[in-house]
């Protein structure tokens, strides 16, 4: 046997050691990639998981209707406006022993959230028959007990480099001792907009803001993006003039989104005087950002499908419209919507633009349609990570993971969308 | 036998073509395809267009349903006529056109829909059914007279592709003829497939040329012998010969065809 074909040769064994060795490139390659990507989102998980849970504190509220509602007019904005404060520490110093002075009282009432006599408010106005009864509410604690609950507040240093005071720690544990502080399912933080106190803060108003601003840029980016696409790869004769547009398009896919965001400033704020802050101008922004995506993407689709499905069409005697619309089209549509559908989680993660026309601004209530001032996910994370309160830390990553869990759930869709679409050929 | 071939042969003379080309060029840009080929059609006859790879076949027998309009570099110069009527007259509504001349191609090409919406796509784009009724009867009838419909006659919702290659490109003679043409142009409809289903559908081309007018391109001289009357050889993009089929290939006149049906040009 001549020794060249021996995997034992000389040349033979170079030959196995280079294929080796670039096997492990590509192993070590993937290794480091997932090994980042792991760590990216432990760490994220590990920061947010708490910001899940909110401490809150029960108290045995006495609805006492002198002082919420001394008139008796039953109006819903009075009881929601009503002084609540002296029930609740009437409450606090049932549980409490001995604060009996200004000073104390105040302090011991800062346990709890600014927000906890709101929730009581509210609570008063919905169910107004509660007036004059007793009842054991669990309120919001404030954000220095939360994080003291959650082991984020360290009581063996000093006491001067903390805000919660060894006095206040002993009144947490006489709390725990009697059942009365529990770490609870944090409703808050998907039931709210945002808020400057941190333990009262949600995203559910910039979830909607994002929802609203994607709504709008789909609408004006899907259609406009197919018809676009089917008109250049099916209709258009080659020409100067559509290279011209193919190159524009490639253009515009590569210019950097916050461009996107200043011609949405100058053209859609300042010369069309759109509402500013709105998801109505976030999403015509985005689209314009995501259009070119989308073009390309259904342009390569459309190029994927077989000559022959067209000749077959137009050879029975349809027209170039009905073999577009009967047979390619609906071809390329599974392709043509994840396209879409990931272009749009892009414009989902999408920030720069929205800070120049406005949707940065700090807004409480939750917007009701697209004309509503609003923020997005990833604004409202670029808003809490600026926050010096160390509360808006947890719930910054809180917030990435809801983000990244909508980015996961739209590729799903895609995923699934085309898994259908692709069934019914 | 005698009597069939003399029979054809008088048909040939008498009967006037369902289709004429006269003088036709087509260019592909500046390059010439096809250079002064006229040629008859005859009614309820097979043609067969045979030559070496390259020589225009495909391009000369996409002339008659112009589906060359589909290259946008492609221009055809000439006359081409359909009873009578210049098709590429400006006045013809193209996609009337190829309802009346349909094609099957080299490749099985089935929509990947269903057996059954296969076959009704035309009927319904042209509105040929008036009821489901109606539409289920043409579909039957198509597959029938393609001779598919006894091996999927329980299966007409699954997809057309899952069909063998054979089966698929009946389907899509069954689909042509659905829309009830007068004339189907075929190019190498057979290229791509084993020589059992090769002789399933030169049988079926026997039978539908009572009904039909067909074109075939073929690179095989023993089928083009098998199921022509007519047969027209072309050579780099001219027509070289054309004539009864039998005469052609026992006594060709011109030199290139008697080379090409001998081998010796490939
Ligand atoms: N779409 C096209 N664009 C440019 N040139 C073409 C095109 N189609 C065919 N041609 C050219 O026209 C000539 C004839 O091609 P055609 O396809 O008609 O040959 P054919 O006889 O059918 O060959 P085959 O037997 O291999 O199918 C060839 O030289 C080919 O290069
Ligand atoms: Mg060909």
């Amino acid at each position: 046997m001549p020794d060249y074909i021996l995997s034992t040769s000389n040349r033979m064994a170079k030959r196995h050691a280079r294929e080796k060795r670039f096997k492990w490139y590509g192993r070590m390659a993937i290794f480091i990639s997932i090994a980042f990507l792991v760590f990216m989102f432990s760490a994220i998980i590990f920061r947010g998981a708490s910001a899940f849970q909110q401490t809150k504190i029960a108290l045995d509220i006495n609805f006492s209707e002198a002082i919420i509602d001394p008139s008796s007019s039953r109006d819903p904005e009075l009881l929601k406006r009503a002084n609540y404060k002296p029930i609740v520490l009437q409450s606090l110093s049932n549980v409490i022993p001995g604060i009996t002075e200004r000073r104390d009282r105040n302090r011991v009432y800062k346990l709890l959230s600014a927000g906890a006599v709101f929730d009581l408010g509210e609570q008063v106005a919905e169910e107004p028959n509660i007036l004059g009864k007793s009842k054991k509410v669990w309120l919001l604690a404030s954000s220095e007990v939360d994080l003291f609950m959650k082991g984020k507040i360290d009581p063996n240093i000093s006491e001067d480099l903390r805000r919660l005071k060894d006095r206040d720690i002993k009144w947490i544990k006489i709390l725990q001792s009697e059942g009365r502080i529990k770490k609870k399912f944090n409703t808050t933080l998907f039931s709210s907009g945002d808020s400057r106190e941190p333990e009262m803060a949600g995203i559910l108003g910039a979830a909607i803001g994002s929802f609203f601003s994607l709504l709008v840029c789909f609408l004006i980016a899907f259609p406009l993006g197919i018809l676009t696409a089917v008109y250049l790869e099916e209709y258009a004769k080659k020409n100067f003039l559509t290279d011209f547009i193919e190159v524009n398009i490639n253009n515009l896919a590569a210019v950097p989104s916050i461009v996107f965001g200043l011609l949405g400033l100058s053209i859609f704020l300042n010369f069309f005087n759109l509402p500013r802050s709105t998801p109505l101008v976030g999403g015509i922004v985005l689209s314009l950002m995501t259009l070119p995506t989308i073009i390309i993407a259904s342009r390569s689709i459309l190029r994927s499908i077989p000559q022959s499905i067209r000749d077959a069409a137009l050879g029975l005697g349809a027209s170039k419209t009905q073999t577009t619309f009967h047979h390619v089209v609906p071809l390329a549509m599974p392709g043509m919507l994840t396209g879409t559908i990931l272009g749009m989680a892009r414009a989902l993660g999408e920030t720069a633009p929205l800070l120049m026309i406005g949707m940065v601004a700090f807004i409480v209530d939750i917007p009701k349609g697209i004309t509503d001032v609003a923020t997005s996910l990833p604004v409202q994370i670029f808003l809490w990570a600026d926050s010096p309160e160390k509360g808006f830390v947890e719930r910054t990553s809180a917030a990435i993971i809801v983000l990244l869990a909508f980015l996961i759930l739209m590729n799903l869709c895609a995923v699934y969308l085309r898994k259908r679409l692709e069934r019914r050929w | 036998m005698i009597n069939k071939t003399e029979i054809t042969q008088e048909a040939l003379s008498i009967l006037p073509p369902i289709m004429t080309a006269n003088n036709v060029d087509v260019f592909y840009g500046k390059k010439q395809a096809i250079s002064n080929v006229s040629l008859d059609i005859p009614e309820n006859q097979i043609t067969a267009l045979i030559g070496p790879s390259g020589c225009g076949k495909s391009t000369f027998l996409r002339c008659f349903n112009r589906m060359n309009d589909t290259i946008n570099i492609c221009r055809v110069n000439g006359e081409i006529k359909f009873s009578g009527q210049d098709i590429y007259d400006p006045k013809v509504d193209v996609v009337a056109l190829r309802s009346r001349i349909g094609m099957v191609f080299q490749k099985a090409n089935p929509f990947p829909k269903s057996i059954f919406e296969n076959v009704a796509y035309g009927p319904r784009i042209h509105g040929l059914a008036e009821t489901k009724d109606d539409l289920e009867s043409i579909v039957i009838q198509s597959l029938k007279r393609a001779g598919l419909y006894d091996e999927v006659s329980d299966r007409l919702s699954e997809p057309g592709t899952s069909l063998s290659g054979g089966q698929q490109q009946r389907l899509c003679i069954a689909r042509a003829i659905a829309v009830d043409p007068q004339v189907i142009l075929m190019d190498e409809p057979c290229s791509a497939l084993d020589p059992i289903a090769t002789a399933i559908i030169e049988d079926l081309m026997e039978t539908m040329k009572e009904k039909y007018t067909i074109v075939i391109v073929t690179h095989s001289m023993q089928q083009a012998a098998r199921v022509s009357q007519q047969t027209a050889f072309f050579h780099l993009g001219e027509l070289v010969e054309s004539g009864d089929t039998q005469a052609i290939f026992t006594n060709p006149i011109q030199e290139r065809t008697q080379n090409y049906i001998s081998g010796r040009i490939g």
